[in-house]
């Protein structure tokens, strides 16, 4: 058991108040304990928990490029193992170096069977560049890449699954967490550290900033996700599905309305048939992993 | 031992005899063989070493970043597109002053796309903070490997290293190379240790990004270790001499250039047909010589300036070109030479592969005696 009172993600790092990302960040250290090297990606968490010469992290830490983060902790990992160190390796990734820029060097280190965790911190888009699309952002948001305007709602692509992919490459352990169930994060955490192979843990971490609400907001907002169904927290053991969080849904809109990306789908006209389809995404989601707790009639 | 073998399997000896830990590479022509050969000895337990084989180049480099992070001695090698991809690892790695040694094998750019030698993909990446070596036949490529893990792990240095061979014409071709033994190496390059590293029971973090107040900082220092690598270079190279009696602390080296009027520089295999060119010359009556850059990185400048100081002419040879300006070499000797008024002729030749010849040699020397340069060199006019 790791000891949960130790901060290894110290304060006085630079993020907004009410950051999801680095939320994300102390929990998932304290999932992964002190013996433990961090690979990070460059985009918000590297930004803001490192300016030179301060450093928010009290375990080794590595940043070197946007895009290289599961190549450079594969090579990390080859030298401990011929050093025989016994180190844990965590990997801490935007969403946009894990669904976009990152795939290839994913790819290949997931291919290899390189023992590390991927720990996906998921805000939805590029938010060190100033909240562009990714593969992860999800359909009708606003961005400043795929901005609403008279003839768009916004980003129209489908969020990736990124999980299933990385399932489909073998990981031993797949999961999805959210930094509003902190028990339940730090527990698939310790999981994924403690299963040998490439593991992956794609954290959502709403981001006030991006999205358009106010720092108290982030911890509801983020169980909002998992109440509507657009977010489903679940995990994957050598590719099954099992232990999904079940959930009394609640319609998409009031997770929609509470930030300014979904803003357009309310003002200054109601467009029913986007939030509609939204709704069936939930509904998708529903359905797929079983999340519908069905209440017993009276 | 003396052997008659590959320029890549020579190679692929002396970075065994390095024992390095872990090796990351991709293959692409003409490096391949090397690695190969490393990975065969792995497979066959002649090198303790963990061999990743990446998904491409530029995760190639970036394991071997993360591995020499984490405490061990690394090893790569590529050559062109391969090495272009690695652009941005490239100069990551020499910023978070990794010792890295890396063999180039070189071979042109595309488009077009070329698999012969030239030297544009080293070259190109000359601001990228990476020791540059270049070899002129076997013997050297295989000992200058060895000579550049001491001297980018040494503490005063810290920064990655280029081993530049010549595709083709020194990887593929066989000649007797003197290969040392694991004793004498063990002697000469002691094993590695780390000045600092990933460590759990000693935390610190690495590439931190720096604002405007220190990064100019982190650039003056980077190439403060490059320059002091001069030295370096010159101590261990000498040093190898003593101990296998085949003597780099040259950084540049004259070939029959004493009492001569016109000077030729270049790099690489090159070396080999310039020399022969000269002697032939020389029979004739001409007062020629050669200046041999060995390291293109750090420049050795003053070197060059001193080592010409009495000749009337130079004509630099350059396998590469920066499109639009003039060839890298040459521009960086007419700015060693520039107090001393010599003029300096440049010459591109042999891009992609075109074969350079001795006659081509003696026509260059013509060419700068009569004061012309700067220009294509073996141009076929029929195909413009
Ligand atoms: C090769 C490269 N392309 C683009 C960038 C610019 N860039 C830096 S961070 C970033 C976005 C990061 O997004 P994400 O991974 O989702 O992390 P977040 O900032 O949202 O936490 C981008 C586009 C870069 N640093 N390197
Ligand atoms: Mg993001």
């Amino acid at each position: 058991m790791v000891d949960k009172a130790i901060e290894l993600f110290d304060c006085g790092h630079r993020a907004c108040g009410g950051c999801g990302a680095a939320l994300a960040a102390r929990l998932v250290m304290k999932g992964a304990g002190k013996n433990t090297i961090v690979v990070s990606a460059t985009g918000c968490m590297e930004v803001f928990s490192t300016p030179y010469p301060e450093t928010a992290w009290k375990v080794p830490w590595i940043h070197s490029l946007f895009e290289n983060a599961s190549a450079v902790a594969s090579g990390i990992e080859a030298s401990l193992k011929m050093q025989g160190r016994e180190e844990k390796v965590v990997i801490m990734a935007g969403d946009g170096a894990t669904f976009d820029i990152g795939m290839i060097c994913i790819s290949g280190a997931f291919e290899r069977g390189h023992d590390f965790t991927y720990i996906c911190y998921d805000n939805e888009a590029y938010m060190n560049t100033g909240i562009q699309r990714s593969g992860a952002t999800p359909y009708d948001a606003s961005t400043t890449t795929s901005p609403s305007g008279s003839c768009s709602f916004g980003n129209k692509l489908p969020k990736k699954d990124m999980p299933q992919i990385l399932a489909a490459h073998g990981a031993p352990y797949v999961a999805t967490a959210s930094i509003a169930y902190p028990a339940d994060l730090m527990q698939k955490i310790e999981k994924a550290v403690r299963t040998k192979g490439p593991c992956y843990v794609q954290v959502h971490a709403p981001c006030c900033t991006g999205w358009g609400f106010e720092g108290e907001q982030t911890i509801a907002i983020a169980k909002l996700a998992i109440e509507t169904g657009l977010w489903v927290n679940y995990e994957m053991v050598d590719g099954k599905v099992s232990k999904v969080k079940k959930v009394v849904r609640k319609p998409v809109e009031e997770y929609l309305k509470t930030q300014k990306r979904f803003r357009h789908l309310f003002k200054p006209t109601r467009q029913d048939a986007e939030i509609a389809h939204i709704q069936s995404i939930a509904d998708k989601n529903a359905e797929k992993y079983g999340i519908d707790i069905k209440l017993k009639k009276e | 031992m003396m052997e008659i073998t590959e320029g890549s399997h020579a190679v692929a000896e002396a970075v065994r005899l390095c024992r390095p830990q872990v090796i990351a590479a991709y293959p692409i022509t003409p490096q391949t063989h090397i690695v190969e050969a490393l990975a065969d000895m792995v497979a066959n337990c002649k090198l303790d070493a963990d061999y990743i084989t990446v998904d491409s180049e530029f995760s190639a480099l970036s394991a071997c970043l993360g591995a020499s992070a984490a405490g061990s001695r690394t090893y790569s090698a590529t050559t062109s597109q391969g090495l272009a991809l690695m652009f941005e690892v490239c100069f990551n790695v020499a910023g978070m002053r990794l010792p890295i040694v890396m063999s180039i094998t070189n071979r042109a750019l595309g488009a077009p796309l070329s698999i012969w030698n030239d030297q544009q993909d080293s070259i190109s990446l000359r601001d990228s903070g990476w020791i540059q070596f270049y070899a002129e036949d076997n013997q050297e490529a295989t000992d200058l490997h060895i000579i550049a893990y001491r001297v980018a792990e040494d503490f005063s240095i810290l920064l990655p290293a280029f081993v530049c061979f010549d595709g083709f014409i020194l990887s593929h071709t066989y000649e007797p190379i003197d290969i040392l033994s694991q004793e004498d190496v063990d002697k000469f390059l002691p094993k590695f240790t780390p000045y600092q590293r990933l460590d759990a029971a000693d935390p610190i973090s690495f590439g931190m990004y720096a604002t405007p107040d220190y990064y100019l900082e982190f650039r003056y220092e980077t190439d403060c270790a490059l320059k002091r690598a001069k030295g370096v270079i010159q101590k261990v190279g000498k040093e190898f001499g003593t101990m296998f009696g085949r003597d780099y602390s040259a950084l540049v080296e004259g070939y029959r250039l004493d009492d001569a009027e016109t000077a030729i520089v270049a790099m690489g295999s090159i070396c080999g047909t310039v020399k022969d060119a000269i002697d032939e010359m020389r029979d004739a009556g001409k007062k020629v010589g050669l200046l041999k850059i060995r390291v293109f990185r750090p420049f050795p400048d003053d070197e060059i300036a001193q080592a010409l100081s009495k000749v009337q002419r130079v004509a630099v040879l350059d396998k590469d070109i920066s499109l639009g300006s003039k060839g890298a070499v040459a521009l960086e000797v007419r700015d060693a030479l520039y107090k001393t008024g010599i003029p300096v002729k440049g010459y591109i030749l042999g891009l992609g592969g075109r074969d350079v010849r001795k006659k081509d040699i003696k026509e260059i020397v013509s060419l700068v005696e009569k004061g012309i340069g700067d220009q294509f060199f073996g141009l076929r006019k029929e195909l413009l």
